[in-house]
């Protein structure tokens, strides 16, 4: 049987790590590892990949790995729900053997993205007319550009007048590549893009140390994301005094950092150097984070049909939690290995084979061209295994090839009846009760005194001592065995009384 | 290059001019043919290869044949149909076949067996698609004929198992069209018996091609258009092809499901894996939601409408289709959905609305919940945030049609449409406050509610503001608080974008006639009056204060107590209000100042009943006039004039009939100048003597023509009736015209064309108005199509005579006024025409001028209504303004919000421009049917051209412009 083997070595049952290795047909493929710059990474012949939109950050694709006729589609991250500047992921009735998903957020089902966007907006605008300042924490990528988005159109909705900064060095940078990939974000943006493109930000500018001491509201973008350090935490710091302004959290925070702590309503924040901070600023979280919810992970595996699925870079317990959903809705299973185990799982390839042309035409002429769904029929060919090819032929071909002769095997068997009548009269009661009873086959009287089903020849002699008893003589071609041996099982059992 | 790119060329043009030669001595031979057949005939044969003969059937094919020559050339074809070996040349001529068969006039019966011969002989797939094709026009051309049906659908039965896709989606397509259910169908192959055109087509569902899978379903839709009953057999099959791999299959799965939905709405249907049963309705609803979270966008869009209409659905079905996190399996009973409700309440998913709230819980019975629930959970919730705005607006468009047939469900879905007011695209967020208005009857917004609506009172798109403030208009609020920040966001909005004065003030004066109870104990604050002190007078021209007052003024209405809040200088701007803004300010009953305001609170009591009266009057001012017997009757002029005088003040007073009341206004005025027109002095005088009334009668036939071409068209409502009475007037001038043209020109040749002209027009009216000529008795036409005959065998100058006599012999026409008739209005709202500072540009160069005009009772405006320019020294423009310039916020109302552009050359000094709407109308007054096609070579011009003209419904707009010269 053959197998697809996959071991996560970083992300099994973890956050933030990856790494996962799967070997398939013969082949091992690392995966999520990092590029090595400088090195070519072979991709051999017999290797298919095929990408699909993820929707997490610009670029990210869910890849579809094949082998042969064995797959695995890895998702990476991805996210189910389109955002302000991206699509939502999407994939075919691919049915991959293995579906490999990231469940990062494998307990949640989050409220509508709206909703949270609302809440945001509603959030910012309160506190920039109010006159405060909302800093919000973010990691360069992803994040960033889509509340760049979601602010810059609703100040251009709503005429805003404050200003809006966003931190220099890597979003400045990410915020390029967003303008050149345009034809990769949402349905919005594409169609924007042909008046102008929606990543030359009107009211967004570049953000400058100094301007955080300025009066006034504005909403500044800063990173890192969680407040651990650079610039976030020092502008953090300079306005954590005032009771006007708010910090906005976007995303997930690691245990540990300044991030984390507000979070969990931490009022005084011990700062290097023993100095203490006063947090007075409005804390708020929200969601943006774009994985896919619980629901998006089901809505994924509806959408590739699977037929294993596997969960890494989660933590294990909501993955348990997943697990037994996932198995109890689609029936199929589920694995969670953590890093270094190694989950097998068989699979059940398709074995292309070439068949004649002759053959096929010669079935056709006997049943119909087109397949009946209620009526599956048997073929009778030969498998010719040669040279890494497979071939079907017909008999008389394979014979021919293989210089055989060709052996008939016939069953013949006895079958003792009891039946007063003469013997071509009986017969003639076997010929009618066959007739009734297998419908669908051709069923001859033959003058000769014989009664021809299909190939199977039923004769009738009467015994030497007992004229009442018949003995029914079958006589049946190896190829037709199924039918024969059903045959003399029924005539084994008598005919029925009323016969005539 | 260059070189290179010119010799290109030259190799282009020169491929060009080859073509033309070849065509040449085809076109010359077509000419010269005596019939059709015979022509294709003679060109076939010459055909020496495939692709000869497919050219002369694609030249043959652009032209029509006449219906009487059809079955030689379907002869033709056939024949050559038989001696061709080409597969292409033989579908041409198949599909040629399929399109002769449609001609006009022609039965195709008589070639039904000609085509089905050739079909048994036929050996390539694609011809036998187009052969069958063909079969499919002509059945659908036979449609009483029920051997030619039978015989047609035997023959698609017999192709249903070919191997080519396309043949069998042909079979399939023919079995829809022409399929009965009654009538028993094929004998199938295996002898099993009878069976009928749907089972034939349910086989073809689980076809190995898609293509063929859709055909039969699209087959089986096409069976239920076509008024027969679908079995319930069906509905397992059509929900198993849901799933199918194809988009196109899922989709016309959906609408399948959804038909069967609709046709057994209360059947029972198991729940596989459970022993529960549940209506089909639901069933199918829960089916349909999930396919709203398909792979496919247009499968989406699909769903999403579907759902829209399937109002029997259960309503705990319905209102799972608004919460995703509800994990309960659809399909169990009411208990389990409440077990559900609770697990979520404590918790098990997190909203990711707060932080740290997913921490793991301890487990609970997973076999009661049910993540994706094969049912309708969160359906709209998914619809809603759909990645294509397709999805959204089909979604949202959903929402509507449900929320509109169930009250609890507009109440929950009312948060979602909400959300939806911050939609990424416009047409998304517009659409969803429309839909609000709708099912604003069913819902009373909470205070947080209106909150995020009124957030959106900022958006800088006009619309969105617009739809706002009319939503405001039908929305019901709870409390005082809410009224006070609808007022407070309303103000904050007119001060940000003070073009919405109008719109603002509207929407106010709803709201306080709405709610006159939650804005009394507003009052002493907004109009900041004091127990004590005296306050100072606001501002009477400050748009803000102007909107409080409608508020208040409005509440008042309803509310008799409020006035003794107001202080002074609020009376008077009341009295100042109620004449300026007297569409906002509603009369008030006010204590101690009854007799100022005496005549208003008349006025007040002007309802329906008044209505009544006006409408009376109305009927019988007309009678009135219709008792004038002839058109020269003493006193006939002064009743008229007095009658026409009275109609234009009803139309003033009464705004419910001003259509009808200006409409036989200006129908008596024009009766009134033909009378004028036709005084005894004018006509006893000599010719030469009498120049100026001569002249005078002229300008009041113009006039008339005029005064008919706006009662024609300015009016909606108008039933053929009306338009004969009108077309009479016209006939009559037209009468006036030509009697005057023979007073006073010289020659008869003019006369001569003239007079024909006339005599055309009274047959075209004869033919218009055929069925109204009974009710036109003793008028002057009637008494012209006596005289028929005569006049057009007689000689002009006594056709002149008749005529004169018959038109100051002829009575007046009474006219019959229709149920409902509105006269086509428009106001330009913007420019105002108040500005001092002119417009200044470059000349040569172009200025955008920014109009905004409600229209009302104009039908197609797309089409009909332009704009006019007029610079003073005399130059006009027409501007056709683009369709998506037009809005529609309500029946009979358009708005149109344009740009125009102005040029001109240079001025010394600013001047004014004026700038109009026109309404455009063009009647082919002879409606003769088109020559169409033919190989006639006279081609005659239609006897009288399209008459075209524009109407100019709108006041003039003066607006100040200033070209400036270029500087150099």
């Amino acid at each position: 049987m053959p197998e697809i083997k996959v071991t996560p070595l970083g992300a099994g049952q973890d956050v933030g790590r990856s790494c996962i290795l799967v070997s398939i047909g013969g082949k091992n493929i690392m995966l999520d590892c990092g590029m090595h710059m400088g090195f070519n990474d072979d991709v051999d012949d017999e290797l298919e990949i095929k990408a699909y939109y993820a929707g997490h950050v610009l670029g990210a694709a869910m890849v579809h790995i094949k082998v042969g006729s064995e797959s695995v589609v890895y998702t990476g991250d991805y996210n189910m729900t389109p955002d302000r500047h991206l699509g939502a992921a999407w994939i075919d009735k691919c049915r991959p053997d293995i579906l490999i998903s990231e469940s990062t957020y494998a307990t949640t089902i989050r409220d509508s993205k709206r909703c949270r966007e609302r809440d945001f907006l509603k959030k910012v605008h309160e506190t920039v007319e109010r006159g405060g300042k909302v800093l919000i924490p973010v990691f360069a990528l992803g994040r960033a550009q889509e509340l760049c988005i979601l602010l810059e159109t609703f100040w251009e909705r709503m005429n805003l007048k404050a200003p809006i900064y966003f931190s220099t060095g890597l979003t400045e940078k990410a915020n390029h590549y967003y303008k050149l990939f345009i034809t990769w974000t949402n349905q919005k943006i594409r169609k924007t893009f042909v008046q102008r493109n929606m990543f030359e930000f009107k009211h967004i500018k570049a953000f400058d140390r100094s301007y955080a001491d300025n009066p006034g509201p504005m909403v500044v973008f800063a990173t890192p994301g969680m407040l651990h350090a650079g610039q976030s935490l020092q502008i953090f710091k300079k306005w954590a005094g005032n009771d006007k302004n708010m910090v906005i959290m976007p995303g997930y925070c690691v245990q540990g950092t300044i991030g984390h702590k507000i979070l969990n309503g931490q009022r005084k924040l011990e700062m290097e150097g023993r100095a203490t901070l006063d947090v007075k600023l409005q804390v708020e979280y929200m969601s943006f984070s774009a994985h896919a919810d619980a629901k998006g992970i089901m809505q994924l595996i509806r959408m590739a049909e699977p037929r294993n699925m596997l969960l890494v870079h989660g933590e294990a317990v909501k993955m348990e939690f997943l697990k037994g959903k996932i198995e109890q809705e689609f029936s199929i299973n589920c694995y969670m290995p953590a890093n270094g185990e190694t989950e097998t799982v068989s699979t059940n390839p398709s074995v292309p084979v070439d068949i004649s042309l002759n053959l096929l035409k010669r079935e056709m002429a006997l049943g119909g061209p087109l397949p009946d769904p209620k009526k599956p029929r048997t073929m009778h060919g030969t498998l010719i295994m040669k040279e890494n090819s497979l071939r079907l032929v017909s008999p008389e071909q394979a014979l021919k090839e293989l210089g055989l002769n060709e052996h008939q095997l016939r069953f013949t068997c006895r079958v003792q009846l009891q039946d007063p009548h003469s013997d071509p009269d009986t017969l003639h009661r076997i010929y009618t009760h066959l007739k009734s009873v297998l419908k669908g086959y051709t069923i001859q009287h033959l003058p000769d005194g014989t009664v021809m089903v299909e190939s199977i020849v039923i004769k009738v002699s009467s015994s030497a001592e007992d004229t009442n008893t018949k003995v029914l003589l079958l006589s049946w071609s190896y190829q037709d065995e199924d039918l024969g041996s059903f045959l003399s099982t029924l005539l084994k059992k008598g005919l029925p009384s009323g016969l005539c | 290059m260059a070189a290179h790119l010119k010799k290109r060329v030259y190799e282009e043009f020169s491929k060009v001019v080859q073509i033309p030669h070849e065509e040449a001595p085809a076109k010359k031979l077509r000419l010269s043919k005596p019939s059709k057949s015979a022509a294709l005939h003679i060109d076939l044969c010459k055909a020496t290869n495939s692709t000869d003969a497919l050219q002369y059937l694609l030249q043959f094919a652009r032209k029509p044949v006449e219906a009487e020559s059809v079955e030689g050339v379907v002869r033709i074809l056939l024949e050559h149909y038989y001696k061709e070996t080409d597969n292409s040349v033989r579908l041409k001529i198949a599909s040629l076949l399929g399109l002769l068969s449609k001609t006009q006039g022609f039965s195709p019966d008589c070639i039904v067996d000609d085509a089905i011969n050739t079909l048994n002989n036929e050996k390539s797939h694609q011809v036998l698609a187009q052969l069958l094709d063909t079969l499919l026009v002509i059945g659908t051309q036979l449609p009483e004929s029920p051997a030619v049906r039978q015989r047609l659908i035997e023959m698609a039965c017999k192709h249903l198992s070919d191997t080519y896709f396309g043949v069998r989606n042909k079979c399939l397509q023919l079995l829809g069209c022409l399929g009965t259910v009654d009538t028993p169908l094929t004998k199938d192959n295996e002898g099993l018996g009878v069976r009928d055109v749907q089972s034939v087509i349910s086989d073809y569902f689980g076809d190995q091609d898609p293509r063929v899978r859709t055909a039969a379903i699209k087959a089986m839709l096409q069976l239920h258009e076509r008024g027969m009953k679908i079995y319930q057999i069906i509905y397992d099959q059509a929900c198993r092809l849901l799933s199918d791999d194809y988009e196109q299959v899922r989709s016309a799965a959906v609408q399948m499901v959804w038909v069967l939905s609709q046709l057994y709405p209360e059947s029972i249907v198991p729940i596989p894996s459970s022993n529960e049963e549940i209506r089909l309705v639901d069933d199918s609803f829960g089916k349909i939601s999930h396919m709203v979270s398909d792979g496919s966008w247009m499968v989406r869009v699909q769903a999403a409408k579907t759902l829209g209409s399937m109002l029997q659905v259960s309503p705990h079905f319905l209102e799972q289709t608004l919460d995703k996190k509800l994990m309960s399996d659809l399909r169990r009973k009411r208990t389990a959905h409440e077990r559900a409700k609770e697990l979520y309440a404590s918790g098990e998913f997190s909203s990711g609305r707060k932080w740290a709230d997913d921490a793991p819980k301890e487990k609970v019975d997973t076999n009661a919940v049910n993540l994706i629930a094969s049912g309708a959970c969160g359906a709209f919730v998914h619809g809603l945030e759909d990645e294509m705005y397709e999805v959204r607006i089909a979604a949202v468009e959903a929402l509507c049609l449900l929320a509109r047939s169930s009250p609890s469900f507009a109440e929950k879905c009312l948060d979602f449409l909400v959300d939806m007011f911050n939609d990424e695209i416009e047409e998304v967020r517009l659409q969803s406050i429309h839909v609000l208005r709708e099912i604003s009857t069913h819902i009373t917004l909470r205070e947080d509610q209106l909150d995020t609506v009124l957030a959106v009172l900022e958006d800088s798109s006009r619309d969105i503001r617009e739809a706002l403030h009319e939503l405001l208009c039908y929305t019901n609020v709870s409390t005082k608080e809410c009224i006070q920040l609808a007022l407070l966001e309303l103000l904050k909005n007119l001060n940000k974008y003070p073009t919405d004065r109008n719109s603002v003030w509207k929407c106010l004066k709803f709201l306080g006639s709405r709610h006159p109870t939650l804005v009394l104990p507003l009052v002493p604050e907004l109009l900041s009056t004091h127990p004590y002190f005296d306050t100072p007078e606001p501002d009477m021209d400050d748009p803000a204060y102007i909107a409080v007052l409608v508020l208040v003024f409005n509440a008042a209405k309803s509310c008799p107590t409020l006035p003794a809040l107001f202080s002074d200088h609020t009376f008077r701007h009341y009295a100042y209000l109620r004449d300026s803004l007297s569409h906002l300010v509603p009369p008030l009953r006010l204590p101690g100042r009854k007799q100022l305001y005496g005549l208003d609170s008349v006025d007040s009591g002007c309802g329906s009943g008044s209505v009544e009266s006006a409408r009376l009057f109305l009927q019988q001012s007309l009678n009135r006039v219709s008792t004038i017997q002839n058109l020269e009757a003493p006193g006939a002029q002064d009743l008229l004039d007095f009658t026409i005088r009275d109609l234009q003040r009803l139309g003033e007073l009464q705004t419910e009939l001003a259509g009808a009341a200006d409409f036989c206004a200006t129908y008596l005025r024009c009766q009134l100048l033909l009378m004028k027109a036709l005084q005894e002095k004018l006509w006893n005088m000599a010719v030469p003597l009498c120049l100026k009334q001569n002249a005078m009668a002229t300008a009041a036939a113009r006039q008339i023509l005029e005064e008919t071409y706006k009662l024609e068209f300015l009016y909606s409502g108008l039933e053929s009736r009306q338009v004969a009475t009108i077309h009479h007037v016209r006939l009559q001038a037209k009468a006036l015209q030509l009697v005057l043209t023979a007073r006073t020109r010289r020659g008869l040749e003019p006369l001569i064309s003239s007079s024909e002209k006339f005599l055309q027009e009274v047959e075209s009216f004869q033919r218009l108005f055929l069925t109204e000529l009974p009710h036109l008795q003793d008028s002057f036409v009637e008494k012209v199509l006596e005289l028929m005959p005569r006049l057009s065998s007689c000689k002009p100058v006594e056709l002149v005579k008749i005529l004169q006599t018959t038109l100051r012999q002829s009575g007046l026409l009474q006219l019959k006024l229709p149920e409902q008739i509105h006269r086509a209005t428009a106001t330009i709202i913007e420019p105002t025409g108040e500005s001092d500072n002119p417009l200044r540009f470059t000349t040569g160069l172009v200025v955008a001028l920014d109009i905004d005009a409600t229209l009302e009772h104009v039908q197609d405006p797309q089409n009909t209504v332009k704009v006019q320019v007029l610079y003073p020294d005399g130059q006009s423009h027409v501007i056709q303004p683009k369709p998506g310039d037009f809005r529609k916020p309500g029946p009979d109302r358009h708005r149109l919000i344009t740009q125009v552009y102005l040029s001109h050359t240079a001025w010394t000094e600013p001047c004014q421009i004026e700038v109009r709407l026109l309404l455009a109308y063009s009647s082919s007054s002879s409606s003769s049917s088109k020559p169409g096609w033919s190989d006639s070579t006279d081609s005659l011009p239609p006897p009288e051209a399209a008459i075209e003209g524009t109407i100019p419904f709108s006041k003039p707009v003066k607006v100040y412009i200033m070209p400036k010269p270029a500087r150099r």
